[in-house]
């Protein structure tokens, strides 16, 4: 490598990645101090003398106690969690089938079918919320679980099908082949050899797709109404602010929350994540 | 049925001798070696969620466009006038313009800041992994929850970052961040930032990677420094990773809904609406579904030019 001298490094390096540790952990450290800190010292003047922001000498919990006893956060984490763990879990199994489908068979419109399933990646949810709102009326869906359940996986599929596709293709062929001499039938073939081989592949579309569904919010905004049904983002935009007030310290207590089961499951799988993530752009 | 082995370590001994059980069933196993009868068992799930929950709404989305439906009102076919109309509107100018100006300047910091973190974060130091892993946190944490700790920072009467200029002396009065319309796009602004940036360092990180680094050290042999090797070396092997991270970014920047919906609402006096914030307020506060899914409608040019460059781009690099 190029030889450095100490003052580079630290002008060119160790400063600036300073300053972006800071600009980017900074908000998450403002949630946990707002979420401890008694409201007599939130709402407190700004230019107050006595004004330490960046810390608190009277911690306390009395924003959780207030989220459990006064909201229904519970059901909201509930919700999430299982409204994501089953959409990601249909999402592997179509994205699964169509990405080995599309990787290894020759069928007439492989291409076409590749393509569109490319570009129903690509259509934003936001295009499509209001007719899809109506459709889901007319099927008596609104305001249950299955509105979303049914709806995610049209995001998480093609993700899915495009990350799981692209692993498919780095398996040798061969190997479908050798267990096929050995008599293994085609399908055999695909639920013994390939899908064993391809987990960690589903393990990182797996993990992206469900930090997608804990993420996504329009559509919970749209389909769900009454309060113990909805998912946590929803639930803490429209139920935690009261006329115009906004309640701070529990607000920033539920985005606390909220945000602790997805970031668990992503450190644990963090190298999976990453790899879901730079599969979901590549070619 | 047959289950895909969970572990799969011994996957390959359990094929290597015939399996008993896929005698029972003849005609289904002589059914699925047809390859496209297999394939089209196996796309029918997708092909159905998807066909359901996308083409059959989009199919309707250009229908209700072109009525007059609303909330309880089946509506009838009024031609372009929705159209017409949104463009006539001067929010609806204003949230395009918007969505645009917001589209532009945010994917230009995210591209600047990524590329410069993922340059950071190719160097070899103590605690990389830590520090790449908490990068991505933004990115992670649902908008939503990460936007209202934006929202509370830029407080009217109770923001750190007011406190933090003025203690430092950079300002005298608080500064308006959310209250004002042209502070408040700016703040949404930096917000999408700070969320995406992650996206496209990690991204453009693992195509640093790729690049060999003699190609560098060749290129300090020939005397280059640090900028011209970034530009002639790094930065040519990178475009093709980078174009596709700006066109996703685009997409999602463009389209983007939660981050205005819970930063500023598009207030003050709708000065920050997005066109999805806007197709909200029109089609499903207010009822308009027609209307809403006519604004909503509008992204879709740009989004096809976008995903078509896209395509073409993917076309090229396959040939």
């Amino acid at each position: 490598m190029v030889i450095e001298r100490p003052w580079k490094r630290w002008v060119y390096f160790y400063i600036p990645l300073t300053l972006f540790i800071i600009g980017t952990l900074f908000p998450f450290y403002w949630m946990l101090i707002t979420a401890i800190r008694p409201d007599a010292e939130l709402y407190r003047s700004w230019r107050a003398v006595n004004n330490t922001p960046f810390w608190t000498l009277h911690p306390t919990l009395e924003h959780f106690r207030d989220l459990f006893e006064k909201t229904t956060f519970p059901y909201w984490l509930w919700n999430t969690f299982f409204i994501a763990v089953v959409s990601t879990g249909i999402s592997l199994f179509c994205g699964l089938l169509a990405g080995y489908a599309l990787a290894r068979l020759k069928f007439p419109m492989a291409g076409t079918l590749g393509t569109s399933i490319f570009v129903t990646y690509l259509v934003p949810p936001t295009l499509l919320f209001i007719p899809l709102a109506d459709i889901i009326r007319n099927l008596q869906l609104g305001n249950t679980p299955w509105a979303l359940i049914l709806t995610y996986p049209t995001f998480l599929i093609p993700f899915c099908t495009w990350l799981l596709m692209g692993y498919f293709k780095t398996i040798p062929k061969e190997l479908e082949e050798c267990a096929r001499i050995d008599g293994a039938t085609r399908f055999g073939a695909m639920t013994r050899i390939i899908f064993p081989i391809a987990v960690p592949g589903i393990l990182s579309a797996g993990i992206f797709a469900f930090t997608l569904s804990w993420n996504e919010f329009i559509y919970a905004l749209v389909f769900l109404s009454s309060p113990e049904r909805k998912t946590v983002p929803v639930g803490v935009v429209s139920e935690m602010i009261r006329g115009d007030i906004y309640f701070w310290g529990q607000l920033m207590a539920g985005a606390l929350l909220g945000s602790i089961p997805v970031a668990l499951v992503y450190s644990f799988f963090v190298e999976y994540y990453v790899t879901g993530l730079t599969g979901s752009v590549k070619g | 049925m047959k289950k895909p082995i969970a572990g799969g370590t011994n996957g390959a001994v359990v094929v290597a001798l015939p399996h008993p059980r896929t005698r029972h069933s003849r005609g289904l196993t002589r059914f699925l070696e047809s390859e496209r009868l297999l394939a089209a068992l196996l796309l029918t799930p997708t092909v159905l969620l998807l066909g359901m929950f996308i083409a059959y709404p989009f199919v309707s989305g250009v229908w209700l466009s072109l009525s007059d439906t609303s909330v309880g009102n089946p509506g009838h076919f009024v031609g372009l006038h929705n159209f017409v109309k949104a463009w006539d509107d001067s929010i609806f100018r204003e949230a395009f313009g918007n969505t645009v100006f917001y589209t532009f300047w945010a994917t230009i910091f995210k591209l600047v800041l990524g590329m410069w973190l993922a340059l950071l974060l190719n160097r070899s130091f103590r605690g990389k992994r830590l520090v790449r892993a908490s990068m991505l946190l933004p990115f992670i944490i649902p908008t939503v929850l990460s936007t209202f700790a934006w929202r509370w920072m830029f407080d009217p009467t109770f923001s750190v970052l007011n406190w933090l200029l003025y203690r430092t002396g950079f300002i005298v009065t608080k500064i308006p961040f959310l209250s004002d319309g042209v502070y408040g796009m700016w703040c949404a602004i930096v917000v999408n930032t700070w969320r995406g940036m992650p996206f496209f360092a990690i991204t453009l990180l693992a195509g640093l990677q790729t690049i060999n680094p003699d190609l560098h050290e060749a290129a300090s042999l020939d005397g280059a420094n640090g900028w011209k090797r970034f530009w002639h070396v790094t930065w040519p092997l990178l475009k093709p990773v980078t174009l596709v991270v700006v066109v996703f970014s685009i997409i999602q920047t463009f389209s983007d809904f939660q981050l205005i919906y819970v930063l500023t609402g598009g207030g003050p006096a709708n000065s920050t609406h997005l066109l999805a914030t806007y197709a909200y307020q029109i089609g499903v506060a207010t009822g308009l579904l027609g209307e809403g899914a006519a604004i909503s409608l509008f992204m879709l040019p740009v989004l096809f030019i976008v995903v078509w460059v896209q395509l073409r781009y993917l076309r090229r690099l396959e040939a």
